[in-house]
């Protein structure tokens, strides 16, 4: 249903931009509008998400703890996966962030009769997720060549490498290929797997479909219906200096395919799709596991009651004094006992 | 106590359910959930909404504005936690903690996958704090906040140890621990709590301890200890109590004091102490290392915790001491210094015998008894004699919280393999930052639970099954006060042949002390290796 859901909506857009076109003929309208109200959206939407996240202080230091910890000389610590320093963490979130590290560790439990649990070698969300980004940065940086003239040299370069296997005019790029593979790969685990689909909501589809459907149109723009690529440049960058006018002649498929990316662009900060941005502020991760060593200071702390030494001994005084244990205060002759509450 | 069934009828069933996971109906079945806090404890710790109600009622008596309070403590939360803001928001479901869970595994209750443990939260969330979620609703994974949600969050996060395991493999770091805390800060805030953790509270306040211990009856314990000590190796241990001017105070679970197998473990400590000489007082006062608070609210950690410090600055102690525990050492470790320091007013430890400065410790002045220990191993301060603990083929559990919460792994080890001769790891998957919890961690170690316990706990029960068939394993360590009494159930259980120890137990029997008499029984009483023939022919 989920799954539906979302599909129908990708299918909306695709109808949207294609009656738009097709019907209507708001060609400046897709090709100026869209992108630059897609583009504040995702900057404010951005900003507005990471300003929220980072209001909110860091009151205690709780890394997850995935290797030794700091102690003797003589002990060999694990600076990645428990960090002692800054340093350390940068080291720790690099990992992370450009290879999935705590992904990597990931297994499956098999359950047999008995019972009898087995964890299996899993690697494959780790492989896929891995695909899924990287292919998508090489075909980010690709897409540079449209808004940039000269191209800059890494750029080209890029270009390239990507499409080094030569099959037919143009050359395949390897990056569209295997983000094709990844974005199949990850929906279908999404909807095979029982417990994966049980868990995933409309927002785990949509971007998905969305990004299969950015793919699909992309190539199709580029393998088949073969779109006016000097002009989509001249539209390129015309938007990136402000100074655009609506292209004449570029097919439909091109206008489809970009307000599915500004609908990415857009949609991008208000969904999951933010964790991009919020790895680096995850407390378990980028925190030095060193509290011992030095002291973290909670912003908002506050004093609480607590049931000091002094009402302690006043309420067990007798059975102290009795079983020979050391009191402040001795019990008065005949009177009750007074615990002096003046410091000194 | 809830009726059991036998490990061969322990149903394990993982179809999902037909409905969707938004629907929050909870069947309270009997083993699965935990008696509710008795209004006397709720009082008696200063908690709200105290009042005689069961789970298995249809009326909560929460107060009339709880959903006010609940969205009013959200907001606060929020506020105050990066790691709820960031954990609302950047889940992908991607399912990789799915199965790491003992308590999915275990139950194959879809509910107990982290991530679903989460979005009951979350759900609640979008719907009150986020515009998706206020707009478009359930087609955001917003969900409607109803008595069902709260009696699910009861259940769920009561159903969930803080273990962290989840943690290590999420991707973005997201911490079930973490958010089960806040929902139980949420839930106290309706006086909705279990009565095994309130009654620990408020035994730990007015007492000093979980277990309500009265000062006499602590000396008393210790003191008996010692006499078993005496009649085991005919040395006699002086153990101090709240002695002014001590050099270190000596802080570890109550539990240690008064629960079997917890008392060998004790009986462990005191004879390492007297073996070095050790200038060093216990406190009836403080008497309770291990922090049921850490299981309320941060306040109450924060109120219970207190206590330390404050002991050690009385009675002018240089450094602290703390024994073998799980939840205490991430409370000391993670906690204990931003609460209740700076401890400005200690020293830095160092080991009085080795010299050894604790540099890892500069700030919290406080030592784990087994780093205390490893150093003087190290250092060929103790005359060991390992030989006594060979009728034990050992294994070794990672104890949750000093593993993710701290990353404690060398250190036991090292010590284990200096006292015991024969030591078998459980499979890689099982140990160390992978450990698998006993499944009665985080207050859960009641008896009403115990169904849900055994579940939880199979995963480890599990890994000690295949090192006990491939190795002939019938001992299992470990350096926690819970561990040492909840894994001694599961193994009942699970795994009959195999028996719990703490690693200062296993210390004690290797030790060899100045003017001991020959020894014929280890501290459990029962006969050392090639002594079980003199043992015959006693009787």
């Amino acid at each position: 249903m989920n799954f539906i859901m979302s599909l129908v909506a990708v299918l909306a857009l695709v109808l949207t931009a294609f009656l738009g076109i097709e019907a209507a003929g708001l060609r400046t309208f897709f090709s100026m509008a869209v992108p630059y109200v897609a583009f504040t959206l995702f900057i404010a939407g951005t900003v507005y998400r990471v300003l929220a996240w980072a209001s909110s202080p860091v009151p205690f230091r709780i890394p997850t703890t995935a290797g030794q910890q700091k102690t003797f000389p003589w002990i060999k610590r694990n600076r990645f996966d428990n960090p002692a320093n800054k340093k350390e963490v940068l080291g720790r979130m690099i990992l992370e962030v450009l290879l999935f590290r705590s992904l990597f560790r990931n297994t499956k439990a098999e359950i047999e009769k008995g019972p009898k649990l087995y964890y299996q070698w899993e690697k494959w969300l780790w492989v896929g997720g891995l695909a899924l980004h990287y292919s998508f940065l090489v075909i980010l940086l690709r897409h540079l060549r449209f808004f940039t003239e000269p191209v800059p040299f890494f750029v080209q370069a890029l270009g390239g490498m990507d499409s080094f296997l030569q099959v037919g005019l143009p050359g395949i790029y390897i990056s569209d290929s295997v983000f094709m593979l990844a974005v199949i790969y990850l929906l279908v685990r999404r909807l095979i797997i029982p417990t994966v689909r049980y868990i995933s909501l409309p927002g785990d589809y949509f971007p998905l479909i969305l990004m299969l459907a950015i793919g699909v149109t992309g190539i199709l723009t580029r393998y088949f219906t073969r779109v006016d690529l000097l002009k989509v440049k001249q539209l390129a960058l015309g938007l990136a200096k402000f100074q655009s006018s609506a292209p004449e002649q570029v097919g439909t498929i091109f206008y489809i395919h970009l307000l599915l990316v500004c609908t990415l662009i857009a949609y991008f900060p208000f969904s999951k799709l933010m964790h991009a941005g919020g790895i680096f502020l995850s407390p378990t991760r980028n925190l030095p596991n060193d509290s011992r060593i030095r002291r973290h200071v909670n912003p908002w702390d506050y004093p609480v009651e607590v049931q000091t030494y002094a009402e302690y001994e006043e309420r067990f005084r007798e059975k102290m004094i009795e079983a020979g244990l050391p009191v402040a205060k001795e019990i008065a002759a005949g009177g009750p006992a007074v615990y002096p509450l003046t410091k000194k | 106590m809830a009726k059991l069934p036998k490990p061969s009828e322990l149903a394990l069933d993982y179809t999902l359910p037909k409905k969707g996971w938004m629907d929050a109906a909870v069947d309270f079945r009997p083993g699965t959930w935990s008696h509710a806090a008795r209004a006397k404890n709720l009082e008696a710790a200063g908690l709200p909404n105290a009042r005689q109600w069961s789970p298995a009622d249809s009326d909560w008596k929460l107060p009339s504005n709880w959903k006010q309070i609940i969205f009013e403590g959200m907001r606060e939360r929020l506020e105050k936690f990066r790691s709820l803001r960031i954990f609302m928001d950047i889940c992908v479901r991607c399912g990789a903690c799915a199965d790491k869970c003992h308590f999915y595994l275990g139950s194959g209750d879809p509910k107990n996958m982290p991530v679903l443990r989460s979005e009951l939260l979350r759900s609640i969330y979008r719907g009150e704090f986020t515009l998706a979620g206020k707009i478009m609703g359930s087609i955001a994974g917003a969900r409607e906040l109803t008595e069902n949600v709260i009696k699910e969050w009861f259940y769920y996060f009561f159903q969930c140890t803080e273990c962290r395991r989840c943690s290590v493999f999420c991707p973005f770091g997201i911490d079930t621990a973490e958010i089960t805390m806040i929902g139980r800060e949420l839930l106290n805030l309706l006086g909705l709590n279990i009565d095994w953790i309130a009654g620990s509270v408020a035994n730990c306040r007015h007492t000093g301890n979980h277990l309500g211990i009265q000062p006499h009856a602590f000396k008393n314990m210790i003191e008996f200890l010692a006499d078993e000590i005496e009649a085991v190796s005919g040395v006699r241990v002086q153990p101090t109590f709240n002695r002014k001017g001590a050099e270190i105070l000596f802080i570890t679970p109550s539990g240690d004091a008064f629960a079997d197998p917890g008392t060998y473990t004790m009986m462990g400590y005191l004879m390492l102490f007297h073996e070095m000489g050790l200038d060093y007082t216990f406190s009836t006062y403080a008497s309770e290392g291990g922090n049921f608070g850490m299981f309320t609210s941060h306040e109450m950690m924060k109120r219970l915790n207190a206590k330390m410090y404050a002991e050690a600055g009385r009675l002018g102690v240089k450094w602290l001491l703390g024994g073998e525990c799980g939840h205490m050492w991430r409370a000391v470790n993670q906690y204990m210094d931003t609460m209740n320091g700076p401890a400005d007013f200690l020293e830095v430890p160092k080991s009085p015998v080795t010299g050894t400065i604790f540099d890892n410790a500069a700030s919290t002045k406080m030592v784990h008894i087994v780093e205390f220990t490893a150093d003087l191993i190290r250092n060929g301060k103790l005359k060991l004699d390992p030989a006594r603990n060979d009728n034990l083929v050992m294994t070794y559990h990672d104890s949750c919280n000093t593993s993710r919460g701290m990353g404690f792994f060398e250190e036991p080890r090292y010590v284990i393999k200096s006292v015991c001769n024969k030591f078998h790891e459980m499979p890689p998957e099982t140990i160390r930052e992978q450990t698998f919890c006993c499944g009665s961690g985080s207050g859960l170690n009641n008896d009403e639970f115990i169904e849900m316990r055994m579940r939880g706990g199979l995963p480890r029960a599990n890994a000690v099954r295949h090192v006990e068939e491939r190795h002939g394993v019938n001992a299992l360590s470990c350096i926690c006060a819970i561990d040492r009494s909840a894994l001694t159930t599961l193994m009942d259980y699970w795994v009959p042949d195999v028996t719990v120890y703490g690693v200062h137990e296993l210390v004690g029997n290797a030790l060899v002390m100045k003017g001991e008499s020959e020894r014929t029984s280890d501290l459990r009483g029962d006969p050392l290796p090639g002594m079980e023939a003199s043992e015959d022919e006693n009787i």
